[in-house]
């Protein structure tokens, strides 16, 4: 039941770095994180990688494997032919740290500029009454574990760093979208989708869901509902003018 | 300064170790209270234990079953702990818990839904009512995000009046602490490393709040993951605080058995909360052979009565299944070693022959995935095997109830860190609350310190040093893999310290654990400071001898079985052992101290929410003529 697998790693820091080869035992079940940890264990102790959960849960064990963004500890290498050469690389979208760990603080840096939860001023604590149908939207989006591969796949910033400073990447946008769709939520969130998160930089090619592990339909439920909501406020010439008059108001102050 | 070369440095008020449940709480908390803040953690930011939690957070809402209240809660917590536990603590729990809950949803939590819109909540092993308030089963991902967002909103704040986010509150991910450092008698600061880079942090703060989690990584069958090596426990212990309840160790009674590389992942109570039931090879539900006698009049005895609870809670008791966790593990223990096992040596845990498939999956959603995934196996379809998997610590740092202030001034801790309020067993949801209702009360513990201190301690420059020296030891060393001594640390604590425990094996387990604190001491990490989890382990395992050690010295005093203690040697539960709490402590870290204290008795009111029957249980006789003598007046 166990056999010797070839296993191409990425090693390096600072920048540099070369796929390098090792031979390795797999037993019934495993997974690539258990791989990369038995090259750890046996090979290469300081090989870097993150995980925590070993479970699919907590989303820190993002990696490139054979070129596709995949959860480390959710890939079985009953997947592949014992025959088969594994590449595993770090994230492309990122800056390399060492291996297959990654900088991606820029999506904290994203997390950060999205305008926070607001709620009305009156509803206290303890009395929030909301149906479960209407909740469910959100709670979708909310299953998100962060591991940060649609941002790695999207094109909009895959390859195009000039990209990232005006564009959130598709887990930031549907955090907009799920406080949108939050039936307590009061903030006005569609222009700055459109203007500081770059919702328009989006063509939809669904590349994101994808590789979601979580299955989130980011594209079809997020992104979409979010640009069309955009585009009825846009065209709306009633809204529209409501939001001028509104504004005007607002920097009279 | 010379001898902090190389180590940047940073002045707080509040420094807070850990970004789970707790630790996000007690800063949220600090900050608040206009304290400057630090959250330091060992992996990214939102990735702490707590996001794997998946049943629940319990709170006493009343919302599903309005006979519930904060009385049934404190009683049902007792009673889980086998009545072990820090009473205080187990008061202010149940008491606060619903307003913690609330103020989760305030900052944007989305829980799942009564009809009436309320926040839902679902059975659990050991609550008396449906108490746990969930979202799916992925409560703690959805708790820990909400804590996360809460920071970020409150760094909005500090950015919209002082143009910087984090003039208030800074979050050090991947940053691990490895020392507390003092000033005379009180804290003074931390030192840490960067995993990144391999440099040095040095934190001047006249306040710690501890919320590292568990130790589960000196077990090999564990539910918990790497970060989980006692960090916070060894830190406590080095800075001359106390541990207690250290050989209290719950065993998850559903861990996955197969395949062998996730043996120990947890499988959520929630799956029997639902519906799910235990059956061994025979086919039989064999939990209705194990309903211990302090439980005997709160269980159904029959398959039918347990199936009838499910729909109607007034007129039937609830199934052994949902017995607290010790008298499952025990039992699944039971079943297997007598030849009644699955194939895969755990037993069958079915849910498919009791709830329509897709009710399944939107139960337990990740459930489904997890075991389709990991094991090709559909839920839906056929049942899980499982086993007792080493899950939680009810022991930790000794802490003042009301503030979270461990005996060191200045250092406080909360969270599964800390030690007393669960006894010596943890009920199922008890935990995420836990972290909620102490979490805040830490950092509100830390803030009134602040604000009452009169100069601040100062950093030593010796102890920087030599903090140095110790982290950069291994990195010097040519000496044995860090992975195979903490190999053989975990099979040592898991074969011989684990859930049934004899005095013979546990001797044995310590001196092991003595020949191992001179193999951690010459351990080399090759490879450079640059994000190296050789050299990482390495530091860790001074952490995890030292806790392990306080576990096996504990385990080897208690002569009785008690909750997460099961002596063969010493089957029965004893009232004597009841009063009396284990104290650890160490002089300089080569050696665990243990010493024995008697644990003050609840106050009047709270013992009279109890059956004079049930009492009689557990407590002495001097004790029961007191509490007559209570009851009377
Ligand atoms: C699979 C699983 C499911 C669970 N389900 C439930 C449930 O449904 N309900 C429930 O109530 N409980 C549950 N529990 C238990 C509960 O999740 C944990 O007890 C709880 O999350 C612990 O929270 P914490 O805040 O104390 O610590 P954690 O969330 O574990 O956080 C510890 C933090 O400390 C940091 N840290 C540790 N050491 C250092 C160091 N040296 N330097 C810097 N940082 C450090 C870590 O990086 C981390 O950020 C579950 C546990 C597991 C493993
Ligand atoms: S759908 Fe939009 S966000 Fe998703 S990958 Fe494509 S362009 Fe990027
Ligand atoms: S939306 Fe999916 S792919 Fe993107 S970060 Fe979240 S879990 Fe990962
Ligand atoms: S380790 Fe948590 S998702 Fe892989």
């Amino acid at each position: 039941m166990s056999y010797k697998a070839k296993f191409k790693v990425w090693r390096g820091e600072g920048g540099e770095g070369k796929l390098e080869d090792f031979t390795v035992e797999v037993n019934e079940g495993e997974v690539v994180l258990d791989i990369i940890h038995r090259l750890q264990a046996t090979q290469a102790p300081d090989l870097a990688v993150r995980w925590n959960c070993k479970a699919g849960k907590c989303g820190s064990c993002s990696m490139e494997i054979n070129g596709k963004p995949r959860l480390g500890c959710m890939t079985r290498m009953s997947t592949f032919s014992e025959d088969e050469t594994i590449t595993v690389t770090p994230m492309r979208t990122f800056p390399v740290i060492k291996d297959l760990v990654t900088d991606v603080s820029y999506n904290y840096q994203k997390a950060r500029e999205v305008q926070s939860f607001t709620p009305p001023s009156s509803v206290r604590p303890g009395e929030y009454r909301m149906k479960q149908v209407d909740v469910e939207r959100s709670q979708e989006f909310r299953k998100c574990i962060e591991c940060f591969m649609c941002n790695n796949v999207c094109h909009v910033i895959r390859d195009h760093e000039e990209n990232k400073t005006n564009f959130s990447g598709p887990r930031f946008l549907m955090r907009i979208a799920e406080l949108d769709m939050h039936p307590y939520d009061v903030a006005d969130r569609q222009d700055a989708a459109q203007e500081e998160h770059g919702l328009g930089y989006c063509n939809i090619t669904k590349c994101c869901t994808e590789v979601c592990p979580e299955h989130i339909k980011i594209t079809d439920n997020a992104l979409i509902p979010m640009k069309e909501r955009v585009v009825d406020r846009r065209y709306d010439p009633l809204v529209w003018l409501g939001n001028k008059i509104f504004r005007r108001g607002d920097n009279g102050k | 300064m010379e001898n902090t070369h190389n180590t940047e440095r940073h002045e707080y008020d509040v420094v807070v170790i850990g970004a789970g449940g707790a630790g996000l709480r007690a800063a949220i908390e600090a900050r608040q209270q206009g304290k400057r803040t630090a959250i330091v953690c060992k992996s990214l930011f939102g990735k702490a234990h707590t996001v794997m939690a998946e049943g629940g957070a319990a709170a006493a809402m009343g919302n599903v079953n309005p006979d519930d209240n904060w009385m049934v809660h404190f009683r049902d917590t007792m009673r889980g702990g086998k009545f072990l536990n820090n009473w205080r603590m187990a008061e202010l729990h149940a008491k606060e818990a619903p307003d913690r809950v609330w103020e989760l949803e305030a900052w944007g939590a989305l829980f799942d839904r009564t009809k009436d819109g309320k926040i839902s909540q679902r059975n659990f092993g050991g609550h008396e009512y449906p108490r746990l308030a969930h979202v799916g089963d992925r409560t703690g991902l959805e708790l820990i995000r909400t804590l996360q967002q809460r920071v970020v909103a409150l760094q909005q704040e500090d950015y919209e009046t002082h143009g910087d986010y984090e003039a208030y509150i800074k979050v050090f991910a991947e940053c691990t602490v490895t020392r507390l450092l003092k000033d005379g008698d009180a804290i003074s600061g931390a030192f840490g490393y960067w995993r990144e880079s391999g440099n040095f942090v040095l934190f001047d703060a006249p306040t710690v709040v501890l919320a590292t989690g568990g130790i589960g990584k000196s077990y090999v069958v564990t539910s918990n993951s790497w970060e989980y090596t006692g960090d916070g426990h060894a830190l406590a212990l080095l800075a001359g605080a106390k541990l207690i309840n250290m050989e209290f160790i719950q065993f998850h009674p559903t861990g996955m058995v197969w395949p062998p590389s996730v043996r120990g992942i947890l499988v959520t109570e929630s799956v029997r909360g639902d519906g799910g039931v235990l059956r061994n090879s025979d086919g039989k539900r064999f939990m209705f052979d194990y309903i211990p006698e302090v439980f005997r009049d709160k269980y159904a005895t029959t398959e039918e009565e347990g199936d009838r609870w499910y729909t109607d809670q007034a007129n039937n008791r609830r199934p052994p299944e949902l017995l607290p966790r010790d008298e499952v593990a025990r039992a699944i223990n039971s079943e297997v070693k007598a030849g009644r096992g699955s194939p895969q040596g755990g037993v069958f845990l079915d849910v498919s022959t009791r709830l329509p498939a897709e009710e399944i999956k939107k139960r337990l959603p990740s459930m489904h995935h997890q075991f389709k995934e990991l094991a090709d196996v559909d839920i839906t379809a056929e049942p899980m095997q499982v086993g007792p998997t080493c899950h939680y610590i009810m022991g930790g740092v000794e802490v003042d109830a009301d503030t979270g202030a461990a005996a060191v001034p200045g250092l406080f801790a909360a969270g599964e860190v800390s030690g007393g309020m669960h006894g010596s067993n943890r009920l199922g949801g008890n935990s995420l609350s836990d972290l909620l209702v102490f979490g805040r009360r830490a950092g509100a513990g830390a803030a009134a310190y602040v604000d009452a201190l009169k100069s601040r301690p100062k950093v030593l420059p010796e102890q920087v040093t030599e903090a140095r020296e110790e982290a950069l030891a291994p990195l010097g060393h040519t000496g044995e893999n860090p992975y195979e001594v903490h190999h053989e640390l975990q099979r040592t604590m898991n074969d011989l310290v684990g859930i049934i425990r004899k005095s013979e094996e546990v001797a044995e387990a310590l001196e092991v654990v003595e020949k191992l604190k001179e193999r951690v001491r010459l351990v080399g990490a090759a490879g450079s400071a640059v994000y190296n989890p050789g050299w990482h382990l390495a530091i860790d395992l001074r952490n995890m001898v030292l806790v392990s050690e306080c576990v096996a010295r504990a385990a080897l005093i208690r002569e009785e079985s008690r909750g997460g203690h099961t002596r063969d040697d010493f089957p029965e539960m004893s009232p004597e052992w009841r009063r009396r709490l284990l104290v650890c402590s160490t002089q300089d870290g080569s050696a665990v101290e243990v010493e024995e204290r008697l644990q003050p008795g609840m106050r009047d009111d709270l013992i009279t929410l109890f059956d004079r029957d049930e009492l009689k249980k557990y407590l002495t006789d001097e004790e029961m003529a007191e509490f007559d003598g209570i009851a009377k007046s």
